[in-house]
């Protein structure tokens, strides 16, 4: 080996270990591909069961019943699409990422994987006690905005820890959901655009950019 | 002209002296099993080049203890970032000038 491709190999691998040493680069495009796939199965459960609409406000007025009472049956029926929803996607991209981490022969347990994710789910967990605050008042319409809004946050926020290009899916999602919450109709369609598409759309992205 | 080589410090001559250096270019503080795990080395090998950074005040060393382990972290000091700054900008000169 000459003395320049020396230097060049060093230069490669400084780049690598602080890139390797403050982002956690494993994360899987894969794993977005299947968050997306699950929101729009759980929106498809969502018209299958109550019929389809694009006006939101028709599954919002399901939430009461004709006595004025709310109606429990609703409430439990999004709880559990809800929960499913986050367990898949959870449970799917743990997966793909390690998956990924082990071919390249990281960790997928490290210092940047765990500020990822401190980073991450201090805006997510805020958005979602925010969302049980907005169903406790019965707001429902800002409910869907909001864990919008909320998600971009925690994106952007992320992005610092991970690879950069999230920052932009977390920009898509915060201008959705601001929008979502002007046009409160449509709310459950911009939701499903938000995490169902943009999340697919990223997903193979970015498997195409760092994966293939 | 001038010899670009001067300006690549010896200090940064070995691979894990490097990677020290770099990591905690781009991090508050490392601690030393963060350390191991990425440069793939031994506990000696570590603490011996580390010490080797502390010694010319470029990295300064935490020891702490956790409960019962002890826990040493490490970061980087001003004139260390200056100088590995200085190695960096060394190496890519030579690089250009070769091209």
């Amino acid at each position: 080996m000459n003395q320049q491709e020396k230097q060049l190999e060093t230069l490669t691998e400084i780049r690598s270990l602080m890139e390797r040493s403050s982002r956690f680069i494993s994360l899987s495009g894969l794993s977005g591909i299947f968050a997306g796939i699950f929101a729009l199965l759980g929106a498809t459960a969502v018209a299958v069961n109550y019929g389809f609409t694009f006006d939101s406000m028709f599954y919002y007025g399901k939430a009461e019943l004709e006595t004025g009472e709310a109606n429990l049956s609703f409430y439990i029926f999004f709880g559990i699409i809800a929960l499913s929803m986050v367990v898949a996607s959870l449970t799917f991209g743990y997966y793909f990422t390690s998956k990924k981490a082990k071919k390249n022969d990281l960790a997928v347990w490290d210092s940047s994987a765990k500020r990822l994710l401190i980073n991450l789910f201090i805006p997510l967990v805020t958005g979602g006690l925010f969302c049980a605050i907005l169903i406790y008042h019965e707001l429902l319409p800002l409910v869907v905005p909001s864990t919008l809004i909320f998600y971009g946050l925690a994106l952007l926020n992320a992005s610092k820890y991970t690879l950069n290009d999230i920052r932009f899916l977390g920009i898509c999602e915060i201008i959705l959901g601001l929008a979502s919450a002007i046009f409160v109709k449509y709310g459950l369609l911009c939701w499903t655009i938000g995490f169902g598409l943009l999340h697919i759309i990223y997903g193979t992205a970015m498997y195409y950019k760092y994966e293939r | 002209m001038k010899n670009y080589i001067d300006d690549l410090n010896k200090a940064f001559e070995s691979r894990i002296r490097l990677g020290i250096m770099s990591i905690l270019m781009v991090n508050d503080s490392v601690d030393f099993n963060t350390f191991k795990e990425l440069l793939n080395i031994t506990d000696g090998n570590l603490a011996s080049h580390a010490a080797a950074l502390e010694k010319l005040e470029f990295i300064l060393i935490r020891k702490q203890f956790v409960g019962k382990k002890p826990n040493t972290t490490y970061a980087i000091t001003k004139k260390g970032r200056k100088a590995f700054g200085e190695h960096l900008d060394g190496l890519e000169k030579l690089l250009k000038k070769r091209e």
